[in-house]
């Protein structure tokens, strides 16, 4: 069979150049890797080399021709014993798909989505199960211990530290300062220096060896002073840690913890306050946790710790000296990406987490004495998020307000709103209100800083108006 | 050493010219920035006067403690082993000691696979069987040999261009262009571009196309390694240009901090697609002086001199293994080829250019020490290449037999969900059940 040579691409990107000029005339004998043309786009010049041997049995395409699509045959190669005659067979009669554009990786894409419709019934799985992860049951009689949020991040990394050597935290002013916020307190003393880790002052390089250090299988928990500090790692977070496991094609991932307090605390201003739930919910790969409460933080952290993924765990600065009751256990764990009914009710859903949670109870305090009965659904993990909680509840409810401290734009609520209207359309009563942060920076100055973040009136007035009273 | 970066010197003295009748010295017009061009333009001779190159056998082999202050010597000057005649010479030479002939044949035959493999894999590409590869021409030597001097367990942090390693450990050429044609013996299941190769059990970390990532986690594995105890050690690689990137300046000083069992690699080449070294280099003399600065311990070295590249890589390893920290060495070489297959390098740097590298191509440096040892000949080359070229053959028509780009195979829809997650999430089974897989 004679073999057709195609017009070469340059790049992934091109898709048609012009074949400037014929090096070989036919007739020619040709060895592997001999120039046979040259072809120009209108970036660069490159030389055609033959791959095989034979010898040039006609020239498709003349020289000077421009736009010559990838792929489309400029020769015909002839092997020994064949002549201009068998050409017909090949390339005489063009191929349909000859004037197509290049062979993409779009392209391949499509043929891929083709053979699929093709494919037999038998390779379509079982419906999937629906993994009915839960809360673990508290005992009857269990003691709950009073404590701070701060105490229950510290008590989950001791424990999980205690259970697992290969549990480490590293971070700036983790070890002596025991913690910015003083959440590493005590872990130095009963850990010592190699494993809790005071770094330099780089984000980016602390958060870089600590991905390392879990692809060599190690359980790092990278602490940022703040998140707002992680922008100068987003890069190892979202494109190594996220993805390795993935580009790698299953062989190495990145089993990692990052934390530390995230959005507004008080007072600081446009750079330590940002809200970045809804930046890392962007990203397959990784797992968000945001949780409020001291024993969530407890629970979903030694979650955090134990699983084989990359997680990025929000906490919050106000949050940290705000006392919960946390059940006495011995190994108190919680599912990732399960939300919890904070408080069960019938006539509107209202949907938070992190911090937004204290505005929602106060708002459901003012909103029962109104008369109207409030669900109010504590997300706890924004990725993989727990959507059928929520469905369910727009279900019963027929309306929706979320609230997050986050900017407007792509929310957190924006993804939530979008995915009841497609799954529980007929059931909703009123458009969902998403309550934000206002769509600004944040400003110093007190009364600024509260104009700029949601408020207990806001959630109030949402929850009335989807209730149209 | 010369500096070899070439700043507008004359610009400058001719704009003080016209401008000084109407300032004096010491004023603003006085203060100018340098824009480094490289020494010759495409319309130019290839020129290299600027590059020093020193003698052969001339810089100690220093103590494996050594620190940073007493490397001065080796991080500004350059190791180098074979002298003009082909000869090993110097302390460099006597710590390799006797070196049999296999292990020196055995370097030949990874640099002239490795050079069939770009070949043939240059001109798939031609042919649009791949959307993309990128040769090493020029720097075999570099990745072909620390490969041999590393042991199994020891992972490498590599560069798109040090496919050098995972020839030197035989890794399946299956494997390797399988991933390259992205069908079905591509163990990355269609997932990632050709050439960004990944291969845990043959020490070659997943690469990344963030130039510069994967040093900093070389920093943090080794880290790893040390706490854990397993006496494996990690090798970082980056080329020069990305050495501007604060990736490198963050390996250096957690590094420095740590001291872990790390070997962090500067593969200078000269080049980063179009961008002169200079302008990555600055005022700095070498790239191997940076890391003086962070008081690691640093060499340069003839990177087209293949026993030069054994006996540094030896000494390095072995002191990464002793427990003395980290070392950088600046692999000293020429990317003789064009970046990749999107670039034409014709268009910023002169044709003969690569003729003209004072340091030579390592694969004719070693044939010319192995023939002048007795135990090569130019006919034992030529057989050697044409086995070689056509033991790549056979594997590239075999695995292309699994489709390439032109006739793509279809991977199934269903790798496209796993492994995003050490677990699958319900979100994902559900859109896997939803494409029918």
């Amino acid at each position: 069979m004679p073999i057709d040579i195609l017009m070469p691409a340059l790049s992934p990107t091109m898709e048609e150049g012009t074949l400037s000029k014929w090096l070989k005339k036919e007739g020619d004998k040709v060895v592997s890797g001999d120039v046979i043309a040259e072809i120009e786009t209108d970036k660069a010049t490159m030389e055609v080399e033959a791959v095989d041997e034979g010898v040039i049995g006609k020239l498709l395409v003349a020289a000077g021709t421009e736009n010559v699509k990838v792929n489309a045959p400029i020769a015909v190669l002839l092997q020994d014993g064949e002549s201009a005659s068998d050409i017909g067979s090949s390339a005489a009669a063009p191929k349909a798909d000859a004037d197509t554009p290049a062979a993409t990786a779009g392209d391949a894409g499509g043929k891929a989505r083709e053979a699929s419709e093709e494919a037999p019934a038998a390779k379509v799985p079982a419906a999937p199960k629906v993994e009915a992860a839960s809360d673990p049951a508290i005992p009857a009689g269990t003691e709950m211990v009073t404590m701070t949020v701060r105490e229950a991040l510290r008590d989950a990394m001791a424990e999980e530290m205690r259970a697992n050597p290969d549990v480490f935290v590293m971070g700036e002013e983790v070890a002596e300062y025991q913690g910015a916020y003083k959440v590493t307190q005590g872990l130095l003393q009963e850990f010592g220096p190699k494993r809790v880790i005071d770094t330099p002052i780089t984000e980016h390089g602390f958060a870089g060896i600590g991905v390392g250090a879990a692809m060599a299988g190690l359980r790092p928990i990278v602490e940022f002073m703040t998140f707002n500090f992680a922008m100068q790692a987003i890069d190892q977070i979202v494109n190594s840690a996220a993805k390795t496991l993935y580009m790698s094609g299953g062989q190495m991932g990145a089993p990692i913890v990052f934390r530390g307090p995230n959005g507004a605390a008080a007072r600081v201003a446009a750079q330590h306050s940002q809200d970045y739930a809804a930046w890392y919910s962007h990203i397959p790969g990784l797992k968000v946790i945001q949780p409020y409460t001291a024993a969530d933080f407890k629970g979903l952290l030694k979650a955090a710790i134990r699983d084989p993924n990359p997680i990025i765990f929000l906490e919050n600065e106000i949050l940290y000296g705000q006392t919960f009751e946390v059940p006495k256990m011995d190994d108190f764990v919680l599912p990732i990406g399960k939300a919890r009914i904070h408080r069960a009710g019938n006539d509107v859903t209202l949907v938070s987490w992190g911090i937004g949670m204290t505005y929602a109870v106060k708002a459901v305090d003012e909103l029962t004495k109104l008369g109207i009965d409030v669900e109010l659904i504590d997300l706890r993990t924004i990725r993989p998020m727990d959507l059928p909680a929520i469905i369910e509840s727009v279900k019963k409810t027929g309306r929706l307000v979320t609230v997050e401290e986050g900017y407007p734009q792509s929310s957190v609520g924006d993804f939530i709103a979008n995915r009841v209207s497609r799954e529980a359309f007929d059931y909703l009563d009123a458009p969902v209100i998403t309550i934000a942060g206002k769509d600004v920076p944040m400003p110093y100055a007190a009364n600024l800083e509260k104009l700029a973040l949601p408020n207990v009136g806001e959630v109030v007035d949402a929850v009335k108006a989807v209730c149209y009273k | 050493m010369a500096d070899i970066s070439i700043t507008t010197k004359g610009a400058r003295e001719a704009s003080e010219d016209e401008s000084g009748a109407m300032h004096t010295a010491g004023d603003i017009t006085r203060i100018r920035l340098q824009f480094p061009h490289p020494p010759a333009r495409p319309d130019q001779p290839a020129d290299f006067s600027a590059i020093t190159v020193p003698e052969a056998g001339i810089l100690p082999v220093p103590p494996l403690d050594i620190e940073a202050g007493g490397c001065r010597d080796l991080a500004l000057g350059m190791v180098r082993v074979l002298d003009d005649n082909n000869q090993p010479v110097g302390p460099w030479a006597d710590y390799l000691g006797d070196l049999s002939a296999d292990r020196l044949r055995q370097g030949l035959r990874d640099m002239l696979k490795m050079r069939a493999i770009d070949r043939r894999m240059l001109n798939a590409q031609r042919q649009g069987k791949t959307s993309f590869y990128l040769q090493c021409t020029g720097e075999e030597a570099i990745g072909c040999c620390f490969q041999r001097e590393l042991s199994q367990g020891d992972m490498n942090f590599p560069t798109y261009r040090q496919q050098t390693l995972l020839v030197a450990a035989d890794y399946p050429l299956e494997q390797m262009m399988g991933q390259l044609y992205s069908n079905a013996l591509d163990p990355l299941k269609g997932r990632q571009l050709p050439i960004m190769h990944s291969a845990r059990d043959y020490g070659f970390f997943s690469i990344s196309g963030n130039l510069g990532t994967q040093y900093v986690q070389a920093v943090g594995w080794a880290m790893a390694a040390a706490l854990t105890g397993t006496g494996k050690i990690a090798a970082g690689w980056i080329g020069d240009g990305a050495t501007a990137s604060n990736d490198f300046h963050s390996a250096l000083l957690t590094a420095s901090v740590y001291v872990p069992p790390v070997v962090l690699n500067v593969v200078n080449n000269q080049w980063a697609i179009s961008t002169y070294t200079g302008i990555a280099a600055g005022k700095s003399e070498t790239y191997a002086a940076r890391a003086l600065g962070y008081g690691i311990p640093a060499i340069r070295v003839d990177g087209n001199d293949y026993l030069a590249v054994m006996a540094v890589s030896r000494w390095a390893i072995a002191r990464a293994r002793q427990g003395q920290g980290p070392v950088l060495i600046e692999w000293f070489t020429y990317r003789a080829a064009a970046h990749s297959t999107s670039d034409d390098p014709s268009a910023y740097r002169p044709r003969d250019e690569a003729r003209a590298w004072p340091l030579g191509d390592p694969v004719e440096r070693l044939k010319a020490h192995l023939i002048a040892r007795g135990d090569w000949s130019e006919e034992r080359q030529v057989q050697a290449e044409a086995e070689i070229l056509d033991e790549v053959n056979a594997v590239q028509k075999a695995v292309e037999a699994h489709g390439t780009f032109v006739d793509p195979q279809p991977i199934s829809p269903a790798e496209i969900f796993l492994n995003v997650y050490a677990d699958m999430p319900e979100h994902l089974r559900r859109q896997r059940q939803e494409t029918g897989y």
